[in-house]
């Protein structure tokens, strides 16, 4: 049986722990401005992106005889999903192919190019499995000081630059009548999706990162209201399903990417049971100009709000 | 400098813009000088708002100048001294920001990227349009009207120069729109610049210093509020009477 002592005197346990509470702080801070800018799939196709990349990485690596073989596949993942970002935000703004199309071909294609590229390395897509589902065993020392800058970067720059992010992604229009780089911040937004599915994707894994980028940010709206309180919110959600969910993984030989999105589909479930109990029923306000306030018999009162705004 | 040597706020010449392929703007000029109350009227389809949009560079000419305070519309450092207030309310998302954060984001300008949520302006614009103590409400949660005042709000927290308005008494009822016009007029005597696009004078009428007038992307009338042609209930631009007809269509005639 591991002692909670293993737990933080292990590399092996320590490492994937302290990725995974940097999973649960980045990857919501994204998700936020994914979801506003009805993005939510786009982490899916970075994620299959990524896996081309993981390939190139390995297939450079078998070139360049790097000890071990997966040397490089991070830093491959790292740029391949950097490039798919910005390519799939060229279309979003340039190109008359619909979005959902140009995520379906990213899908497609990042899946396709991993599998032919990792057997052209002289690998077999199994050797792909550890990026596709996440694992604990593949985390190392390198792994982790690249997940704390790429977290760092993604920290300070989604939150340090929240107001700018949230007006950009709730309304485009205003933000460019405005005089705001929106063009910058699309790219800004679309590099941080990258950067967080590069972090995950050792632990949650490339078809899972997505699932913590978007659900816990879905549960948080069940329980509260405004940008910010959301964004806070799932981030809470996402560090106790990510830790939560490895806990469970050193105790039971089950894949962690899997339990954690579970955990966190868990809690969004839960949070759509508590949801009715955490409104007061028929709190009204009156609008003195309107005369009536039509909206909002089933939620909260503005008053009740004010109270406990940010 | 005397208001007299001041630039025009809005100085458009030939102006053309087509959108989707069809030319919506034909060879537009346009001019409005500072503290001038003006509306911009005509049918639905007749480019009233593609102008406005064009004005504050939002949509690229495809031939034209268009220059605010002197300043190409491209330079973003000119749109700090504009207030702007799309035709629609924004989805916002599936994440309903409240009227505060709202608000807020309308202190951001060119160089100014950290708003304080904080700031007495903010609460100063939602008292302004009587919404002062729904700032904690999302907007989602508000009928039409008062997530227009919410929009008009967002604009006058940045202590606009030049107002444009696209529709600000769309579903907003007539106590509203009185108090919006009261506002309107009170920010034009403090030497505010106002655009407004309307479909009716309405709550403004009597006050506007000018009426501009569209039709099938032509200036018709550019003058008197009085001397405006008047329009026609049923005068349609084809770009929005076909998508009305199917639907209309639909409606009678369900598959």
């Amino acid at each position: 049986m591991i002692s909670p002592f293993d737990l933080l005197t292990s590399d092996l346990l320590r490492y994937p722990l302290i990725i995974a509470v940097l999973i649960g702080l980045t990857a919501p801070v994204v998700g936020t401005y994914l979801v506003q800018k009805r993005l939510s799939l786009l982490g899916d196709g970075l994620g299959h992106v990524a896996l081309t990349g993981v390939a190139v990485g390995w297939l450079v690596g078998a070139w360049t005889t790097a000890t071990p073989a997966d040397l490089l596949a991070i830093p491959g993942a790292l740029a391949a999903s950097v490039i798919g970002a910005l390519a799939i935000e060229y279309v979003r703004e340039v190109s008359h192919t619909s979005r959902d199309v140009a995520l379906a071909i990213m899908f497609y294609g990042g899946i396709a190019g991993g599998v032919v590229i990792i057997q052209l390395a002289g690998g077999t897509s199994q050797n792909l499995m550890g990026y596709l589902f996440g694992s604990l065993s593949t985390v190392t020392a390198p792994d982790l000081v690249i997940a704390l800058v790429l977290a760092i970067v993604v920290l300070a720059v989604g939150i340090g630059l929240s107001g700018l992010l949230a007006a950009v992604t709730g309304d485009e229009e205003f933000a460019r009548a405005s005089g705001l780089p929106v063009r910058a911040v699309n790219v800004l937004i679309a590099v941080m999706a990258a950067l967080t599915v590069t972090l995950s994707m050792r632990i949650v894994g490339a078809l899972m990162v997505s699932a913590l980028m978007i659900v816990p940010v879905a549960a948080a709206q069940q329980l509260v209201v405004g940008f910010t309180r959301t964004m806070r919110t799932a981030m809470v959600i996402a560090v106790v399903c990510a830790l939560g969910g490895l806990l469970i993984t050193v105790y039971v030989d089950l894949p962690p990417g899997g339990v954690i999105v579970l955990l966190t589909i868990a809690v969004y479930v839960l949070a759509l049971l508590v949801k009715p109990l955490l409104q007061r029923p028929d709190v009204r306000t009156t609008d003195p100009v309107e005369g009536s306030d039509p909206v909002d018999a089933r939620g909260r009162g503005a008053d009740v709000e004010a109270s406990t705004s940010a | 400098m005397s208001a007299a040597a001041a630039p025009p706020v809005v100085d458009v010449s030939g102006v053309c813009v087509s959108r989707s392929g069809t030319r919506v703007l034909h060879d537009v000029d346009l001019r409005i000088d500072p503290g001038e109350l003006v509306a911009l009227l005509g049918a639905n389809g007749s480019g009233k708002s593609t102008l406005l949009r064009a004005i504050v560079g939002v949509l690229p000419l495809e031939s034209g100048t268009a220059h605010l305070f002197g300043t190409p519309v491209q330079r973003a450092r000119v749109h700090d001294r504009l207030g702007y207030v799309p035709q629609d309310s924004p989805e916002a998302g599936s994440i309903p920001a409240t009227a505060r954060e709202t608000v807020t984001s309308g202190l951001l300008g060119s160089r100014s990227w950290w708003p304080n949520a904080r700031d007495s302006r903010v609460t100063s614009a939602l008292r302004s349009v009587g919404l002062e103590h729904l700032a904690a409400r999302p907007i989602t949660r508000m009928s039409g009207g008062q997530r227009r005042r919410v929009m008009i709000a967002r604009a006058l927290v940045r202590e606009p120069e030049f107002l444009v308005l696209d529709e600000p008494f769309s579903g907003v009822d007539l106590p509203t729109q009185r108090l919006i016009a009261t506002l309107f007029r009170e920010l034009s005597a403090g030497g505010t610049t106002i655009l407004v696009v309307l479909h009716e004078t309405g709550a403004l009428a009597g006050h506007l210093h000018r009426a501009v007038v569209l039709d099938h992307g032509h200036v018709v009338h550019d003058g008197s509020e009085k001397d405006r042609p008047r329009l026609d209930p049923g005068h349609d631009h084809p770009l929005d009477a076909a998508p009305l007809d199917e639907c209309l269509g639909q409606e009678i005639h369900p598959a």
